[in-house]
């Protein structure tokens, strides 16, 4: 599988990287590049292999329902670009 | 054409958890901004999710109510999208793995018949946050407390084909994560969220595209939004439009849907599995306990009150409606003996109070005890029907037990037959004129006319008159 141009545009833009448009023909070529190498190891035989979710042969450790945090709204706070009335500022989101 | 409506449903259940699904930071309601969003809830760097047992536990509870396949390993993955109110960039999900896989559930239509709808699966997820859009000088506020909270994600099967089916579908499932005491099911504070997927075809075609409608937020906007929906659709196709696969947000001022804009490309969330986040694995002890007290489940409460209390199906269904509603009436059972009266007062004189005070049962200032007590005083004949709707109104009022009432209002039925006959001669002495017409009537226009003297009689004793002894009473002293 190759990818267009247009496929790294799009790419791009649902991770909010800036590629330059110079550049995109040479990304499309190393992206596939690695496609190509994905493409390879999906043409082995796997049946009956369970897929790996985790390299960690270990299943999710529980923690018990207990609230042990505190408020540390003033501290988080502190390294915010802006804040108003306990809320975070961002930039206006239009839906 | 005939067209049809298919509409599928993805109900977001917030799971009554204390703390949050991946932190400990608390998830009480209404906190003040950001007071209950901890370093993992924002997603800062070097932290790590460490899933909370309870969420786990509820999940499988939900599971064995709807009869589902648990899946005995789950995985959790992330997907990937941008908002301000998702701090990390991803939501911590399940997806090809879910934990919950095909279950169904069985809803009452109004003309009694049951249909079986199918549940896809059940997966557990974290909430985001809230964007609040107000004014702050151009900018949008965020509060993160409701980041990372609990949810249960029930996908339905598209096995609806009205609106009504639909609404009944999620007050099913509504009604069991209630009983289940997993989700408060509080729609206003978006505890319990659902989202329409609707589309149209003509009878018996392939499916349709469909739109999925968002921000409903009570059973009464979903059944309106799915029908504004449905006739957009028809409208659409019948001029000879198209149906858009897209979001549309239901405006409840307006009752109408509306295309969110800027949706189709955020469609592709590249799920990956979640690298800080090991497999859930079940074993059987684990499950086994998880569902060791589960509750008794409406559909077999339901059937359970038609067999032992000899109700009628309409009674069964508005009494087991909640837990704590189907729980109040089985204690008014045990304290006033009668099953069928107390069905009859519980939907009656105490759902029309609540309703009138816009209060839940849990709220009722008159308990079960006190209602049994009331039930047993019409059962002994101590009390009418009638006074008894005037004692209840008096326990409501917090007069005090049904027999505290009684005695200090004196309002004991009087069955004593020398002091009925002492009002029933003076009426009768009074009433000479309607005697005399009784007495000339014939018998059918004297079944009538004998309303008039029992009318009298109660008037006199103030309602505590016996009015099978006054009925028997009148007769005899009437007779020619």
């Amino acid at each position: 599988m190759s990818l267009k141009r247009s496929d790294v545009e799009n790419i791009a833009h649902l991770a909010r990287l800036a590629v330059n448009t110079s550049e995109l023909d040479s990304v499309a070529g190393d992206l596939s590049t690695i496609l190509h190498l994905v493409e390879q190891m999906n043409a082995v035989d796997t049946t009956g292999v369970i897929p790996m979710a985790h390299p960690l042969h270990m299943a999710q450790r529980l923690r018990p329902d207990v609230v042990n945090e505190t408020d540390e709204r003033e501290h988080f706070q502190s390294i915010a670009p802006a804040t108003e009335m306990g809320l975070y500022l961002v930039p206006r989101v239009v839906e | 054409m005939q067209w049809e409506t298919v509409i599928g449903l993805e109900i977001h259940a917030q799971l009554a958890t204390r703390s949050k699904i991946f932190s400990g930071a608390a998830t009480a309601f209404g906190a003040a901004p950001n007071t209950q969003a901890c370093a993992v809830d924002l997603g800062l760097p070097g932290v790590l999710p460490v899933l909370n047992r309870e969420a786990v536990v509820m999940a499988v509870r939900f599971s064995a109510a709807i009869g589902a396949d648990l899946e005995r390993r789950s995985v959790f993955a992330r997907k990937n999208y941008f908002y301000p109110d998702l701090p990390k960039g991803y939501q911590i999900s399940q997806f090809e793995l879910p934990i919950v896989g095909r279950g169904r559930v069985e809803i009452l239509l109004d003309d009694g018949t049951a249909r079986t709808i199918g549940v896809t699966r059940a997966h557990l997820e974290e909430d985001a946050g809230k964007s609040l859009h107000e004014d702050f000088h151009g900018l949008t506020g965020i509060d993160l407390n409701r980041a990372g909270t609990p949810l249960l994600e029930i996908v339905s099967e598209p096995d609806m084909r009205s609106a009504r089916e639909a609404v009944a579908y999620a007050r099913k499932i509504h009604q069991i994560v209630r009983y289940l005491g997993i989700c408060d099911g509080n729609m206003q504070e978006g505890s319990f969220r659902a989202d329409a997927n609707v589309s149209v075809r003509p009878f018996g075609a392939e499916l349709g595209t469909r739109a999925e409608l968002k921000n409903i937020n009570s059973f009464r906007f979903l059944e309106r939004a799915i029908n504004f929906e449905v006739e957009r659709q028809i409208d659409l196709l019948e001029s000879g439009g198209t149906v858009v696969q897209e979001t549309r947000l239901y405006d409840p001022d307006r009752d109408e849907t509306r295309s969110m804009r800027s949706k189709e490309e955020a469609n592709d969330y590249r799920y990956f599995p979640d690298p800080d986040l090991l497999p859930v694995e079940l074993d059987d002890e684990f499950v086994a306990a998880a569902i060791a007290d589960m509750p008794e489940l409406p559909d077999v409460r339901r059937v359970r009150f038609c067999e032992e209390y000899a109700l009628g199906q309409t009674d069964a269904v508005q009494l087991t409606a909640n837990r704590e509603l189907a729980d109040y009436y089985e204690a008014t059972v045990r304290a006033g003996g009668d099953a069928r009266l107390a069905a009859n007062w519980v939907t009656g004189e105490l759902a029309g109070a609540l309703n009138r005070e816009g209060m839940e049962i849990g709220q009722s200032p008159v308990s079960a005890m006190m209602l049994g007590g009331l039930l047993q005083r019409i059962s002994d004949n101590t009390i009418s029907g009638k006074i008894a709707k005037q004692v209840f109104d008096a326990m409501w009022g917090g007069g005090g037990s049904a027999d505290e009432i009684i005695q200090s209002q004196g309002l004991k039925q009087i069955t004593d037959s020398g002091a009925l006959e002492e009002i029933v001669n003076a009426v009768v002495d009074e009433n000479r004129s309607q005697v005399d017409a009784y007495r000339q009537a014939d018998e059918k226009k004297q079944a009538k006319m004998l309303g008039f003297f029992v009318g009298r009689v109660m008037q006199a004793s103030k309602g505590k008159a016996n009015p099978k002894q006054v009925n028997e009473l009148l007769r005899r002293k009437l007779a020619p």
